[in-house]
């Protein structure tokens, strides 16, 4: 039952980690247009960074 | 225009002691510096290129972002750029856009209260699946130590994240009981504390089951149902409200000989006001100076424009059509008759919210039944068992299953559905019980101008005129702003004419246009000016020399969908009425033209809100479709209304939703929509009652473990948002 000592630590640490990258892209406004995003990648105009 | 008008920052060495002044000119080139466009047509990626490509080409724009889930776009452009200019750039494109207030935009634009739910859901989701993790080792047999440490590892990340996810429902619960009433956060927020304190006292004493894993999957699909709502409720509500301030209000005071661009709440009574062929008129007044024609549609529904000279009055709302006109300010903001006509609605108003939301009714049988259930369980096994912990086991137990997180689903999984279908189709949903009395509807009424009609006119005897004098009309009608004369050019122009050769045109504002053709006067304009006979229809006279009287004759346009809009609604069983205030002639014409058996004319605002009260009375559910001044009594009065997004401001707060786009064919749509949103939700609720109705007899007998209580909680969840899913 040792293993638990490192497993739990890693399932928290893991998911913390998801948790804090998506309290980053909410702050970086990327879920203000999500459909727009999802017909932006048929478009043929080069758009390599997000505009504010 | 002048020059105090452009917020440029002088270059003089004076005005750069004068710190103020220069800091207002910078603030306001910075809010002339970005733009927003509701653009209601955009529905794919094609129309994202073609919108930002258009508006990046245009000068002086730096950048453009289409944003496809509101249907907007945002320009970042130099001062000089007007919205104007970027709304004719769009519809040279072919999309329909409309001005949008910076100033109403920035501050819904970063939406804080879905932000701070979202992040509250992803947290509350976070640790509800670490939880889960842990308790399903519980439940495949983790035992002694091993459990008691779960359970404690649990606590550790239960106990933070209900304090900081759980705070929506805890303030809601709190002020309903500060208020003494019960709400569906109530029964929530006990189930979450009695969860928490129950399996504390459990794991404290070793025992075998806590529900941390339940209270946070509660916490979670709670969350999310609140989040969809507030989700559908904020893009209607932001976009309603930068609709509103649609008409930017500045206005032309003429000082001492010189105009200035003001506020319209700068105006005061007694300014001299400036108003252009186009304009509105910001305040109620009388005519100083000039001579025009005037368009009371939106007031009073009449299509032909009236003769305004010096004098006379106008009210606030009213379009200049021909020659500039000057007049006095009588009265000013609230005094305005367009205040007062919203004064009116907001009484109306105060009637609508007698409805009871079918979520509302649900709470209000709901929580008191789960209080009372959950006592009698605690109650009944305290005295079977005189065991404190048995029976808090027990009444905790009863709470968690019998917790709403299916019902706090059931109705905004469908709203969102439905909301999101009909926003796609160009409507927006302004008010929450909206969609349930749409449900209900089974009599609309439409108003005739500005509504089932573009509001522009269409020639309709040009067929029967010679091309002879439709080449003399077309001459004297090209240089003419009057809707009449760009109606007849465009007509004529299409069914290509050319124009005779005219000289010395001439307008004269409210009456015509005059020339001389092949050393004849000629004339085109109304009736009493061309000495000729009045013509029941609008009409334009042609008048060549001394022989020829030539009456074009002109019908509203029809709004595209109004056929079909109508149809559907008809074989949909549902009555259809006409009501305007415009000519019987007129109305009768376009109630045959569309097959609306009621009709009414010359209706005053007061007929149309009392004909729409009387029908009321006879236990009818009432759709009122209007867009004017007049409308906004009978659009309040209403069980539901809609107007179209060019409709006045006063009648667009005064109705539930608003049509975006100008086409009305939705509008069946919307009605059949919401029929099947309500079906959706009674079976959301059956659905919810079933789980209820099996697992609460489990909790009450004792038999309910944490592994049921997970189980029946994410089943009834899924399959309730499924059920809702099935809408689209």
């Amino acid at each position: 039952m040792n293993i638990l000592t490192i497993l739990i630590p890693i399932s928290l640490i893991l998911g913390g980690l998801g948790l804090l990258f998506f309290v980053f892209t909410v702050r970086s406004n990327q879920y203000d247009d999500p459909e727009g995003d999802a017909r932006r990648i048929l478009s043929d105009q080069y758009d390599d960074k997000p505009k504010k | 225009m002048t020059a105090t008008m452009r917020p440029n920052i002088s270059a003089c060495p004076a005005c750069s002691a004068a710190p103020a002044a220069e800091a207002l000119a910078e603030q306001a080139a910075q809010k002339d510096a970005r733009i927003a466009l509701s653009v209601p047509g955009v529905h794919c990626a094609a129309c994202i290129n073609a919108i930002e490509e258009a508006l990046a080409a245009h000068p002086g724009v730096e950048s453009a972002r289409v944003n496809l889930t509101l249907k907007r776009a945002t320009v970042e452009a130099v001062p000089d750029v007007t919205p104007e200019d970027l709304v004719g750039v769009l519809e040279r494109i072919g999309y329909e856009a409309h001005e949008l207030d910076a100033g109403t935009l920035s501050a819904t634009e970063t939406d804080k209260a879905g932000r701070e739910l979202l992040m509250r859901l992803a947290v509350a989701g976070f640790a509800s699946m670490n939880v889960m993790l842990l308790s399903v080792s519980v439940w495949s047999g983790a035992a002694d130590a091993t459990r008691d440490m779960f359970h404690w590892i649990s606590a550790a990340i239960a106990l933070p994240t209900i304090a900081f996810s759980g705070q929506p429902f805890f303030r809601n619960a709190w002020a309903a009981l500060k208020h003494g009433r019960l709400n569906m956060d109530v029964p929530i927020t006990l189930a979450i504390v009695l969860a928490l304190a129950t399996s504390l006292w459990e794991t404290s004493l070793s025992g075998k089951h806590a529900y941390f894993d339940a209270a946070l999957a509660l916490t979670f699909f709670l969350l999310a149902g609140r989040y969809l709502d507030h989700r559908t409720r904020a893009i209607a509500r932001s976009a309603a409200e930068e609709l509103a301030a649609l008409e930017v209000p500045r206005a032309i005071r003429v000082e001492a000989g010189e105009e200035r661009q003001v506020a319209v709440s700068e105006l005061a009574v007694g300014d001299m006001i400036l108003v252009r062929p186009g304009g509105r008129m910001p305040v109620d007044g009388e005519i100083v100076e000039g001579r025009s024609e005037i368009d009371r549609s939106l007031l009073t529904g009449e299509t032909i424009p009236v003769y305004g000279g010096p004098g006379q009055a106008v009210s606030a709302g009213e379009v200049n059509l021909t020659g500039p006109l000057t007049i006095r300010a009588t009265a000013v903001g609230e005094d305005t008759s367009l205040h007062r006509m919203a004064d009116l609605v907001a009484i109306a108003e105060s009637g609508r919210s007698r409805y009871t939301s079918l979520a509302d009714s649900a709470a209000k049988l709901y929580a008191p039944g789960v209080h009372i259930l959950s006592a009698l369980a605690f109650v009944g096994w305290y005295l079977y068992t005189f065991d404190m912990r048995t029976a808090l086991n027990i009444a905790a137990a009863v709470l968690i299953i019998t917790c709403p997180c299916a019902l706090g689903l059931a109705v905004p999984a469908v709203t969102t559905a439905a909301s999101g279908r009909l926003f796609r189709r160009g409507m927006l949903i302004k008010h929450s019980t909206a969609l349930e009395r749409l449900a209900q509807v089974d009599t609309v009424v439409f108003d005739k101008t500005g509504t089932l009609t573009a509001g522009t006119p269409e020639v309709m005897n040009l067929d029967q005129v010679t091309s002879r004098d439709i080449g003399i009309a077309l001459a004297l009608a090209q240089g003419s702003s009057h809707p009449l004369s760009v109606s007849l050019t465009a007509a004529a122009r299409a069914a290509g004419f050319e124009p005779a050769e005219v000289e010395d045109i001439t307008e004269v504002p409210g009456y015509g246009t005059r020339g001389r053709w092949q050393g004849r006067e000629v004339r085109l304009g109304r009736a009493a000016w061309v000495e000729a006979p009045r013509l029941a229809r609008t009409a334009a006279w042609l008048r060549v020399g001394d022989e020829t009287l030539q009456a074009f004759e002109f019908t509203d346009r029809l709004r595209d969908g109004a056929e079909a809009a109508i149809a559907a609604l008809k074989d949909a069983g549902k009555d259809v009425y006409l009501m305007s205030g415009d000519t019987t002639p007129a109305v009768e014409e376009m109630a045959r033209r569309l097959g609306i058996p009621h009709w009414l004319a010359e209706a005053l605002p007061a007929d149309k809100a009392a004909r729409v009260q009387a029908m009321t009375d006879e236990g009818r559910h009432v759709l009122m479709v209007g867009d004017g001044l007049n409308d906004t009594a009978a659009l309040a009065a209403a069980h539901v209304s809609i107007s179209p997004a060019s409709a006045l401001d006063a009648a667009r707060v005064a109705s539930d939703i608003v049509l975006l786009g100008g086409d009305l064919s939705p509008i069946a749509d919307a009605v059949q929509t919401a029929g099947s949103a309500i079906r959706r939700i009674r079976e959301n609720f059956r659905i919810a009652t079933l789980y209820n109705v099996i697992a609460v007899p489990l909790a009450v007998a004792g038999f309910a473990t944490p592994l049921i209580a997970a189980l029946a909680m994410s089943a009834s969840s899924i399959t309730v948002s499924l059920n809702a899913l099935r809408l689209r």
